[in-house]
């Protein structure tokens, strides 16, 4: 049972170190929100955020000690078991989850409740490094994209029934992964045109200007080339097919519900609406934007502090971040986040079984996603999404499923020694 | 091929992260238009309103205060209601009026506040102040409107009002802002300089909501606000009212004029209306019925009417051909009607009768040796110049040009110079027998009761004046009224000249204004008449007392009341005995000045 002790000297402590500076930044942050010079209230008063994400500070110190007292191979051995379980939960929160703003997020007794899409990331992660271990298990056969794709949409389905799009959308991260293990590189560059057609089409608002570009480009292909009849086919189909699905996008888009189709709307044109549809995006610009090169220096913030900004303790915190510590609080933030990544990528690359390889990339793919999408979303990059900052936002379910999504890796690398090599 | 994919992914991580940074680097550091927007976001500008100064007559007595006025104010997304009957009951209104107060808010905004009951009594906001703990929601804006505890002197003490868009564009020091009050007339508008005070700004914080989250930067930024200073008026308060009771229901102007002081005493226009009725809420309805009124209450009659002289003149002509040497007290004219009409008086006349008996031939020859000095052997050229040296000394009366008192809008009458002739009759055409009117205070003269009041102190003073005014210390101090009124002006008479003048004045009542004689105290008076076109002529009469040691000087315009020695001397006698004795003993000619009925 030696290996399976805490091993303090293997525990990788720059992962570490950078997670508790995470979580302490935004814990003060959390306090700069619901500040109020007039009811002065401790950051450790209980009846305030700041003084609740203390408590979660403390719980989730709780679940990192589990975590790293447990056996490594409990992980891998009951992956599969804790999906099950998690999926289950799923699949009963619709039913027995409290409704708020017409979604079911959460599920629980009383005051204890927990956010099973929160939870199912990391089960998920875990699922697919189990099922992906196996050296046979190549991504370009059809027949194991088939098993990945469909472990990685099971989970998703369920929370589109919350219904939850920012979190599903987190679980197409893991695509990250599946680049890393193998999924052909056609994919990628077939998918980021789609990307790129789907935007130009939503952000130019002619769509004949696109379609006169698209048979040019076609045209002028066919009149380089070899002029076979199959190759002129071909390139008039997906040309046709490009043009068609241009102009299918603004009837898809006229179909989603309006509160997702004004979030479309209001990236490519912030200032359509200020105070309505794009309140959010406004006020959070104007809140980082007001934060300078230094801040207005810590607790002196008056957007996020009055309110202007909503939902900033959890999606928006980054708000408060730009606005009291300005860019440079900014800048070592990011290059924290940026740090954490990069420690996280050596680390998976030097594990010796697949698994822990695989899981490692799947953190990897989550903790980027949050972290691009979120404070791109604060800043006007990216469409509105709810999802929170990793280690900053408040709120329990959050801040525990990212530590365990991250501290079960720091637990595999640190027992990585013990591991028989299995790696493909 | 595989190898670079772990490349790839940090690549990208840096990637994000670096977008993530030069976009954050724009929006924080070169773009400086998020500041402004968050600082107008949070921080607003409350502008702190001085109390404007109070007014107070000479006494000491007050005579304009700002009255505050409470109206509950509703936040309709933070009131609730509760019991509706109790509320009802709480507040005095009905359900009714309740119902469509707060509908009205609801419909202006939910989340801002407006009136629910206005105008609250002091009463009732004592009352309803220990309820309003109970409702949130509901809370009392104090605002303060000019008040006046006896409705007298409108038309000196004027009013405030909105600032006018063209008042924004003129204020170039930027002080005002739309919505802010200023004086429109009056001491009011004269003063505000000194009555409005400095504003205060404060800069608050507040929350997405509107609410107040306590000053900004800890008030670095705010400054205090300067209440007005307070004018003592010149106005004898009960004077004041007891010439208002006088004049109500007629038409002209009463001029009451410390002599040593040129401190105005009393200063009545009538028609007149109660100052309370032009300010608060009621202001712009007010105002439009008086203005539309035909009988004119808003015209400020005293510096703003304009009549000739009339007899009254024929003072200042002795005066001047006193001092010129062309007259003597013996000098002697006959009563010779075939050039001007008179009445019925002894014949010849000396100067001393001349007055007494207001003897029109006796000017008209008097005044011909003023103008035709032979100094040009033409008559027309000897006449022009004649006029304009004449003019010269009338214009040292105060007369022919505003005296500038503390008044806007002040006219200034007019004493024509040969360039008003040549234009009619054309340069050369004319010569004394054109403008022999002039000698009897007629033709081409027009001057206010507020001129006349001062040409009566004049004649007490024996010869100088001090510009009329009607404020006489300002938070106090009398060293602060503007210098213009604490200066001397010679008329250019000698003192000795008078003597005669007071005496004949004395005199003359027995002749002209028997009414206005009384017996213990001897008033100096003149009448006169201002021809009227359009109707029975203004009696107009002036006089100072006591003649020995003057402490009233007084002009009484009363329109279409004939001849001066009824209604207006009348009403200047009796002013000059409430002004003195501060009591009325000949409650007589109090009633027959009251019935008004002085034609007949």
């Amino acid at each position: 049972m030696k290996e399976s002790g805490v091993q303090i000297n293997r525990v990788d402590w720059i992962a570490v170190s950078i997670y508790f500076a995470l979580v302490m930044i935004g814990w003060f942050n959390i306090y700069a929100v619901v500040y109020d010079s007039q009811v002065e209230k401790s950051i450790f008063d209980l009846s305030i955020s700041s003084g609740k994400q203390l408590v979660w500070i403390g719980t989730a110190i709780g679940l990192i000690t589990l975590i790293m007292v447990a056996d490594y191979r409990f992980f891998e051995n009951l992956s599969l078991v804790i999906y099950l379980i998690f999926l289950g939960i799923l699949l009963v929160t619709p039913i027995f989850g409290k409704e708020v703003n017409g979604q079911i997020l959460s599920i629980g007794v009383g005051e204890f409740r927990i956010q099973p899409g929160e939870f199912a990331k990391f089960a998920t992660a875990l699922a697919l490094a189990k099922v992906m271990e196996r050296p046979t298990f190549d991504l370009s056969k059809r027949n194991y994209q088939f098993i990945a794709f469909g472990v990685l949409l099971v989970p998703v389905a369920l929370i589109l029934l919350q219904p939850d799009t920012g979190t599903a959308m987190v679980y197409f991260s893991l695509l990250i992964m599946f680049y890393r293990e193998g999924l052909p590189q056609w994919y990628y560059v077939l998918g980021l045109g789609a990307v790129s057609i789907t935007l130009l089409a939503l952000g130019v608002d002619n769509n004949l200007y696109l379609a006169a570009i698209i048979i040019l480009v076609i045209g002028g292909l066919i009149y380089h080339g070899k002029k076979s009849w199959q190759r002129i086919l071909a390139f008039s189909l997906i040309g046709i097919g490009l043009i068609a699905y241009i102009y299918s996008i603004d009837f898809v888009v006229s179909k989603l519900p309006p509160h997702q189709q004004n979030r479309i709307m209001v990236l490519f044109n912030p200032d359509i609406d200020p105070l309505g549809v794009g309140w959010n995006v406004t006020q959070s610009k104007i809140a980082i934007g007001s934060g300078g090169l230094l801040g207005k220096g810590y607790l002196e913030g008056t957007q996020t502090k009055f309110d202007f900004v909503p939902e900033q303790d959890t999606d928006f915190i980054f708000c408060t971040l730009g606005e009291e510590f300005g860019w440079l609080g900014s800048f070592v933030v990011i290059s924290l986040f940026a740090g954490l990544l990069y420690r996280l990528v050596i680390m998976a690359e030097r594990q010796k079984t697949r698994f822990s390889r695989i899981y490692g990339y799947g953190v990897v793919s989550i903790l980027l996603f949050h972290f691009m999408v979120n404070i791109a979303m604060t800043i006007g990059l990216f469409p509105v999404v709810g999802i929170p900052l990793p280690f900053f936002s408040y709120g329990g379910s959050s801040l525990w499923s990212f530590t365990v999504l991250l501290f079960i890796f720091i637990k595999l690398d640190s027992s990585r020694a013990s591991q028989l090599g299995r790696i493909s | 091929m595989r190898d670079q994919r772990p490349a790839i992914i940090l690549l990208f991580i840096f990637l994000v992260s670096g977008v993530l940074l030069v976009k954050l680097f724009a929006i924080q550091v070169l773009d400086d238009s998020f500041l402004k927007r968050a600082e107008s976001n949070a921080i607003q500008r409350v502008v702190d309103h001085p109390y404007r100064g109070l007014v107070y007559d000479r006494t000491g007595k007050l005579m304009v205060f700002n009255n505050p006025i409470f109206d509950l104010m509703v936040v309709p997304r933070e009131f609730n209601v509760g019991d509706t009957a109790r509320f009802c009951e709480l507040f005095r209104i009905s359900k009714e009026e309740l119902i469509e107060g707060y509908n009205a808010a609801k419909s202006y905004s939910k989340v801002k506040p407006s009136p629910l009951i206005k105008q609250l009594s002091t009463k009732d906001f004592a009352r309803i102040q220990d309820f309003l703990v109970d409702y949130p929601g509901l809370f009392i804006l104090t605002r303060s409107v000019r008040s006046y505890p006896t409705p007298t002197a409108a038309h000196a003490l004027g009013y405030i009002g909105e600032i006018s868009a063209g008042q924004l564009e003129r204020d170039t020091a930027g002080y005002y802002s739309q919505g802010d009050y200023t004086g429109l007339s009056g001491l009011e508008k004269y003063y505000e300089k000194e009555l409005r005070g400095q504003k205060g700004v404060k800069y608050k914080m507040v929350n997405v909501r509107g609410v107040d989250k306590g000053p900004f930067k800890e008030g670095e930024y705010d400054t205090i606000s300067i209440a007005g200073k307070n004018l003592t008026s010149t106005i004898d308060l009960d004077l004041q009212r007891y010439g208002e009771l006088l004049m109500n229901g007629k038409t002209g102007s009463v001029v009451a004029i410390e002599p040593k002081t040129g401190e105005i005493l009393a200063m009545i226009s009538a028609p007149f209306y109660d100052p309370n009725q032009l300010t608060g809420a009621e202001f712009g309805k007010t105002y439009r019925k008086l203005n539309n009124d035909g009988s004119k209450p808003l015209f400020n009659r005293p510096i703003m009417a304009t009549y000739p002289p009339g007899s009254i003149f024929k003072i200042v002509q002795s005066l001047i051909g006193l001092q010129e040497g062309i007259l003597t007290p013996n000098s002697t004219f006959s009563c010779n009607r075939s050039l001007v009409a008179c009445h019925n008086h002894p014949n010849p006349v000396n100067l001393f009768g001349a007055i007494r008996n207001s003897c029109n031939p006796y000017y008209h020859q008097a005044f011909r040796q003023i103008i035709n000095r032979e100094v040009s052997s033409n008559t027309f050229k000897d006449t022009e110049i004649g006029l304009n040296a004449w003019r010269e000394k009338v214009l040292k009366f105060g007369l022919g040009a505003p005296l500038g008192m503390d008044m806007n809008g002040e006219k200034g009458g007019d004493i024509p110079s040969s360039k008003l002739y040549d234009r009619i009759y054309g340069a050369g055409h004319w010569k004394y027998s054109t403008i022999y009117s002039l000698s009897i205070g007629q033709g081409e003269m027009q001057v206010t009761p507020l001129q006349m009041a001062n040409l009566a102190a004049i004649f007490a003073n024996k010869g100088y004046y001090f510009t009329p005014h009607l404020v006489k210390a300002i938070d106090g101090d009398p060293k602060k009224i503007p210098a213009k009124f604490q200066e001397k002006h010679s008329v250019g008479i000698d003192a000795r000249h008078f003597d005669l003048i007071q005496d004949a004045m004395a005199e003359a009542l027995y002749g002209t204004a028997n009414r206005a004689v009384m017996k213990d105290l001897v008033i100096a008076g003149k009448t006169g008449t201002a021809q009227n076109p359009h109707g029975e002529d203004h009696s107009v009469f002036i006089a100072f007392a006591p003649k020995e040691n003057p402490k009233i000087a007084i002009a009484v315009y009363v329109e279409n009341a004939g001849w001066g020695g009824r209604a207006a001397a009348s009403t200047a006698s009796l002013m000059i005995e409430k002004y003195i004795r501060r009591t009325i003993s000949r409650p007589e000619l109090q009633e027959y000045v009251l019935a008004g009925n002085f034609i007949n």
